[in-house]
């Protein structure tokens, strides 16, 4: 099984989701990762999707997409010209005894303490996915209470546009 | 000029008579009602009223794969909304242009399960090319022009538009033509002319090139072109369930229909195939058997429209994506430029599957119980009625014997449910072709099983003056499945007795189901009544007829390759497995 992360452009329209979703499902296809949002154009919104395929079935997902008739574009985001994050809000119990210690380790992942109460913090933690992991391995120990993620964020490096692309046509 | 003010339920009216829609087949109930009331004073639309919803929609498939035209269904919320569903799935599977509308409830109360809510836009969403819910009256012309856009153009397929009551009612501007806004719709049409080139290489080189054709030829009108490929090239035919009529089965480059049910020629012919010219056709399993085994050392050019076909079973060495009529045209033309009218040497290849035709013809053993044989009766209504007819049939072993033992001649004269494998499709879809050409003789060629699914459409028929011909090939037995039981299960047959032989109960009795419906009832035991019925039936027009053919129940349907099974091991009888020439064995 190998990891893709497909971009798709969208128009925004009740139910997208349910069909992109459906398809996935319907096709035998696994979603790992989910990320919707609107884009800078109203009325389009952009969905990154990584999935776990075989090789001859990405493109049988892709040209599945692409029928969907609110899908307008479906690219498959290549890891060395993409930059990629993952979006986390972590809930780590601490204590008196332990709070230096997870304070310590969010310096050093660059995270961000953004919620302070007696026996907890919540901290926020933005990177590569793998990062993100060895984060939350380091925060294991100390008891994660609780914890969400945006789902891999997406886009292509250097000045090219998926939506400028496809308003231009 | 200010435009005109319609309420929705006009907008609704009036979209589809300006998109040429003369016929609709449907059921009113409470969420639809607004739009049946304008209905009534259309002088250029026609209503018929079904008697089952499922009805309406298998009656629009008929009138849309007899005509070429779009099918139209339409129904009220919550339950008329579900029984259409079996129809939209069928026409999703066999790529039918058809568009259903369905009432949906008040705006406000979507989502309070109010009275027959059922949410058909999410039901469908997976048997649908596409599908709409609107809630505002004035968004109606635009979603309707796109429904039928989508629904007649590309890979064509069923769409569904859910217009909530409220819709229906409220008033809006009518603008026509409306502003149809589709940015992520773009069928290709027109191929890439490399891969033609690529195509047109190939088949020059072939030893063992083969046609095979599945039913989008007929769905994109391309039936010449293919004649004319094929008498450029000189390669055979193979003709799928859906494509029956693309190529004539006069022409003797046609070797029948491949497949589990398949002629030996046809199947044999994929079998040892090196070149694959795929048009219009899916490597359904049907058709492959088990996949790994599957022409093996057959090189694939596969055509379609659907660019998402080609390489979802089979990989293809030249794709190409387009519609069939221009991609045949421009192969065409590149042949004949290459060719200069000789023709590839493919002789021995002919001598090997003309040798086969020889010994492997279609043929049947007459019912040992004394019974009508069914396959004689099916060859007599072809043979009777002639191709200018058109024949839709059920699903199961009569629906195999019609597309073996009638011969099709032209395209849109064979209707019937292929992928989705529909029992009950054949009635109501008569129905509808009979309405979209009234002019034609229109048979349904049903079993008795499946008759019993949708026999309410008849009363429709004789309502409505839509006089089609049933012929009920009567087993007693739902066919299909006894042959299964008969060769992998024992001959233990678990509920596949119907009881409705002249040696059984006979519930019901179909002489005087039909009867009771209004029409021509006619039984049929004996040989020599065999003629004299069919042509009474073809005589008679005044109302629907039903011929209730008695037959043996225990003919089966040869040649068969057994489920999941390769193409190598097609039987031509029980047990009797062809035997190939010398030196062809692998």
């Amino acid at each position: 099984m190998s990891q893709h992360v497909l971009s798709l452009l969208v128009e925004d329209r009740p139910g997208l989701l349910t069909r992109v979703a459906g398809l996935f499902a319907r096709r035998g296809f696994n979603i790992e990762s989910l990320a919707v949002g609107t884009t800078e154009v109203e009325g389009l919104s952009r969905i990154t999707v990584v999935v776990s395929v075989e090789g001859l079935p990405l493109e049988q997902v892709t040209k599945q997409l692409n029928k969907l008739i609110n899908v307008i574009k479906v690219v498959e985001l290549e890891p060395e010209t993409t930059v990629e994050r993952d979006h986390m809000l972590i809930k780590v119990r601490t204590d008196a005894a332990t709070r230096s210690q997870v304070l310590e380790a969010v310096t050093l992942f660059r995270a961000r303490v953004i919620d302070v109460a007696s026996d907890a913090l919540i901290i926020e933690v933005t990177g590569e996915t793998a990062k993100c992991q060895a984060f939350i391995k380091v925060l294991e120990p100390f008891g994660i209470k609780e914890l969400v993620q945006s789902g891999v964020l997406a886009i292509g490096r250097g000045s090219k546009s998926i939506t400028e692309k496809i308003l231009k046509q | 000029m200010a435009n005109e003010v319609l309420t929705g339920a006009q907008a609704i009216v009036r979209s589809l008579e300006l998109l040429g829609v003369t016929d609709i087949f449907g059921l009113p109930g409470g969420a639809i009602l607004p739009t049946y009331d304008p209905l009534m004073d259309s002088t250029k639309i026609r209503h018929i009223l079904v008697r089952h919803e499922q009805g309406a929609g298998h009656a629009a498939e008929g009138y849309a794969s007899s005509s070429g035209k779009l099918g139209v269904c339409i129904a009220t919320s919550g339950p008329g909304a579900t029984n259409l569903v079996t129809a939209i799935a069928d026409a999703h599977m066999d790529s039918v242009p058809l568009l259903a509308i369905t009432g949906q409830v008040n705006s406000a109360s979507i989502g309070t399960d109010a009275f027959q809510e059922a949410d058909i836009v999410g039901i469908t969403m997976p048997i649908t090319k596409h599908s709409f819910l609107v809630t505002k009256a004035e968004d109606i012309p635009a979603t309707i022009a796109a429904a039928v856009l989508i629904a007649t153009t590309g890979r064509p397929g069923p769409v569904l538009v859910d217009i909530a009551k409220d819709a229906q009612i409220n008033k809006a501007e009518f603008i026509w033509p409306p502003k149809v806004d589709l940015p992520g719709y773009k069928p290709v049409t027109k191929p890439h002319g490399k891969q033609i080139q690529a195509a047109a290489q190939l088949i020059k080189e072939a030893k063992r090139p083969v046609l095979y054709i599945g039913g989008g030829i007929i769905r994109s009108r391309a039936n010449l072109e293919l004649l004319e490929l094929a008498k450029i090239i000189g390669a055979p035919v193979v003709t799928t369930l859906m494509a029956r009529g693309a190529f004539p089965d006069s022409d003797p480059q046609n070797l029948g229909m491949p497949g589990m049910h398949g002629t030996v020629p046809a199947v044999t012919a994929l079998q040892r195939s090196d070149l694959l010219i795929t048009l219009g056709a899916r490597f359904d399993d049907r058709v492959t058997g088990q996949v790994k085994t599957f022409a093996v050392g057959a090189k694939v050019i596969h055509v379609d429209i659907d660019p998402a076909e080609i390489g979802k079973i089979r990989f293809a060495d030249v794709p190409i994506v387009g519609d069939l009529k221009e991609v045949l045209t421009e192969l065409n033309a590149e042949l004949s430029n290459d060719l200069k009218g000789t023709k590839p040497d493919i002789a021995e290849w002919w001598s090997f599957l003309n040798d086969l035709r020889t010994r492997y013809p279609l043929g049947y053993t007459e019912p040992e119980d004394g019974k009508l044989s069914p396959q004689f009766v099916i060859s007599r209504i072809g043979e009777l009625s002639g191709p200018e007819a058109v024949f839709a049939a059920g699903v199961g072993q009569h629906q195999m014997w019609s597309a073996q033992f009638i011969k099709y001649e032209r395209p849109n004269s064979w209707l019937n449910s292929g992928g989705a494998g529909t029992m009950g499709y054949a009635v109501p879809a008569a129905m509808g072709a009979k309405v979209a050409q009234p002019e034609r003789l229109v048979w349904a060629i049903d079993g008795d099983g499946c008759f019993q699914m949708t026999n309410q459409e008849l009363a429709t028929c004789t309502l409505n003056n839509i006089p089609i011909k049933v012929a009920i090939i009567n087993n007693s037995s739902l066919g299909m499945v006894r042959q299964w039981q008969t060769l992998f299960y024992n001959s233990r047959y678990s509920n596949t007795d119907l009881n409705t032989g002249t040696d059984t109960v006979m519930v019901p009795d179909f002489v005087k189901l039909a009867e009771a419906y209004g029409c021509l009832g006619i039984r049929v035991e004996k040989v020599e009544e065999v003629d004299a019925a069919i042509k009474l039936a073809m005589e008679t027009n005044d109302r629907p007829v039903v011929i209730d053919f008695i037959v043996g129940r225990d003919a089966m349907v040869w040649p068969m390759v057994p489920a999941g099974l390769s193409n190598d091991a097609v039987q031509f009888a029980r047990d009797e497995r062809p035997v190939w020439e010398e030196g062809e064995e692998e």
